[in-house]
């Protein structure tokens, strides 16, 4: 099947006045549609970088990114960064605002995903009044506002405490599952990577490169709290944290 | 109804704002008996320091002359101008610098100089330039009170959240989408607390004008008084002054209240 996105030999090099910081080298992975992909790694090993460059917000250094020109990639950040002055319908519009694309009927969608996801009584609040878990979602929903093909997750969760992380994670997964996105995802954290994706890439410290893929196979997978009781589970742990190489 | 605790915590917190409210009053109160008391009784000499008395009088005669509401209506015409057009330049002054980062640095040294600098010291040019009337006046009140806006909204706009940018780019908005979107509705609230800096510093910036050039308002009331060496007018017009300020901080802060209302 030909992937959705490929990315090939991908490189960046930042520049400071201090010199130059090879930060991601020899990046090579090519997403299928509807696959949902975890890249763990050690802090600071330039993770988000990859991301940050498959949606134009960095310039890449040397390799090729290639995707059709009709894809369309949607990027949800740590913070949810809802705009306090707006509500939240108005702050998911903002990308079909910032495009030109709102009209009537993109408006209901908008209408409908956040009444398919639990915001209905929320839609003329502001963000204020909605805790850390609804206001992430209430970021995938603008992030899907726009009706991407490829949603781009940098640690969508690692702003939550605890509880609402697993419960959040499992609502994002439901919904892209639900709406039939891939996604690409960024995490430190094994286990929702695990719980998560179908592959979890695994990359060495700084520069960045590939170490490892695990095509994830669960044996009755489910939803990413339930993935987490899977008898396999513990092995990929074990795996991914030994490749991970972490030291105190 | 509330449980009795609650009743006498709300209680409580009203003999607070009462007695602070009885406070304040005191003070004032108190300030002008000891005056008037002192200059019954010879304790201070009334030609240099005057008398509530006597300021009285002195506003009844402002009063009866007919020109006192001229005096006042000039100041706050001129103070309203420059507060309105200084806040609008710094605006739009922050505007261009946050557009043009590599003007902003070029232009640093010298909105730091311009601010540290008292512009007083500008007078006598500002008068040989502008003519000695109301377009100096409003031309040194402006002068202070659009370095320091500029200066304050330029430090908001910079202070808006990276995250929320770059969430804007990540959507591909160009930099007036994120302007217009972000950046200025999330300095809405330094540019409201600018403007409450700025009432005061076109204030200060009109007096200095009239205390320099003019041939009316407070500050022209109070200049006049001390050459004159009648100290009564110099006291009514502080004490005019004292009241109009009062007024136009408390418009500001009501103008506030009402566009956050709004907002929400």
């Amino acid at each position: 099947m030909k992937p959705i996105l490929s990315i090939d030999h991908l490189k960046k090099i930042y520049h400071t006045k201090r010199g130059e910081i090879l930060a991601v080298d020899d990046f090579s992975y090519d997403l299928q549609k509807e696959q949902f992909v975890s890249i763990v790694g050690p802090s600071g090993c330039g993770k988000s970088t990859i991301l940050s460059i498959l949606c134009n917000l960095d310039q890449k250094s040397d390799g090729e990114i290639s995707y059709d020109k009709n894809i369309r990639i949607g990027y949800m950040l740590q913070q949810d960064s809802l705009f306090e002055w707006l509500t939240i319908l108005d702050n998911c519009l903002l990308g079909l605002k910032i495009e030109h694309g709102l009209n009537e009927e993109s408006k209901q969608y908008v209408i409908s995903l956040l009444e398919k996801y639990g915001l209905k009584e929320f839609i003329h609040s502001y963000p204020s009044n909605l805790s850390g878990g609804m206001r992430q979602r209430v970021a995938l929903v603008r992030t899907l506002a726009t009706k991407p093909d490829i949603l781009l997750l940098d640690e969508p969760f690692s702003a939550l405490d605890y509880q609402s992380r697993l419960a959040v994670s499992d609502d994002v997964f439901r919904i892209i599952k639900n709406e039939k996105k891939s996604a690409i995802m960024v995490t430190h954290d094994i286990s929702e990577a695990i719980s998560c994706s179908d592959t979890v890439i695994v990359l060495s410290s700084r520069p960045c490169k590939i170490k490892s893929i695990y095509p994830i196979e669960l044996t009755d997978k489910k939803t990413p709290i339930e993935n987490r009781k899977c008898k396999e589970f513990a092995k990929y742990y074990d795996k991914i944290w030994k490749d991970l190489d972490f030291h105190v | 109804m509330y449980s009795k605790e609650h009743q006498t915590y709300l209680k409580n917190i009203k003999r607070t704002n009462y007695l602070v409210l009885f406070f304040q009053l005191f003070i004032i109160l108190f300030f002008i008996i000891l005056w008037q008391f002192a200059a019954d009784h010879e304790l201070i000499n009334t030609f240099i320091s005057s008398s509530p008395k006597m300021v009285v009088k002195t506003l009844v005669s402002l009063h009866q002359a007919n020109n006192l509401y001229q005096h006042i209506g000039i100041t706050i015409w001129e103070t309203f101008l420059s507060f309105s057009l200084g806040t609008l330049l710094g605006v739009i002054i922050a505007t261009i610098l946050w557009y043009k980062p590599f003007l902003s640095r070029v232009c640093d040294p010298y909105l730091t100089i311009l601010n540290s600098l008292p512009k007083v010291a500008l007078g006598p040019i500002i008068i040989i330039w502008a003519g000695a009337g109301m377009k100096s006046i409003i031309f040194m009140a402006l002068l202070i009170s659009v370095i320091i806006t500029i200066i304050n909204v330029y430090q908001g706009f910079m202070d808006t959240d990276p995250g929320k940018i770059r969430l804007l780019k990540s959507m591909k908005a160009t930099k007036s989408q994120i302007y217009f979107h972000l950046i200025l509705p999330n300095s809405f609230g330094t540019i409201i607390s600018a403007l409450k800096i700025n009432v005061s510093m076109s204030l200060i910036g009109v007096i200095m004008g009239e205390f320099l050039v003019s041939k009316s308002g407070i500050g022209y009331l109070i200049m006049y008084g001390s050459q004159v060496f009648n100290l009564n007018l110099v006291i009514t017009g502080v004490f005019i002054l004292c009241i109009v300020a009062a007024l136009m901080y408390y418009s500001v802060l009501y103008l506030e209240k009402f566009l956050l209302k709004n907002k929400k």
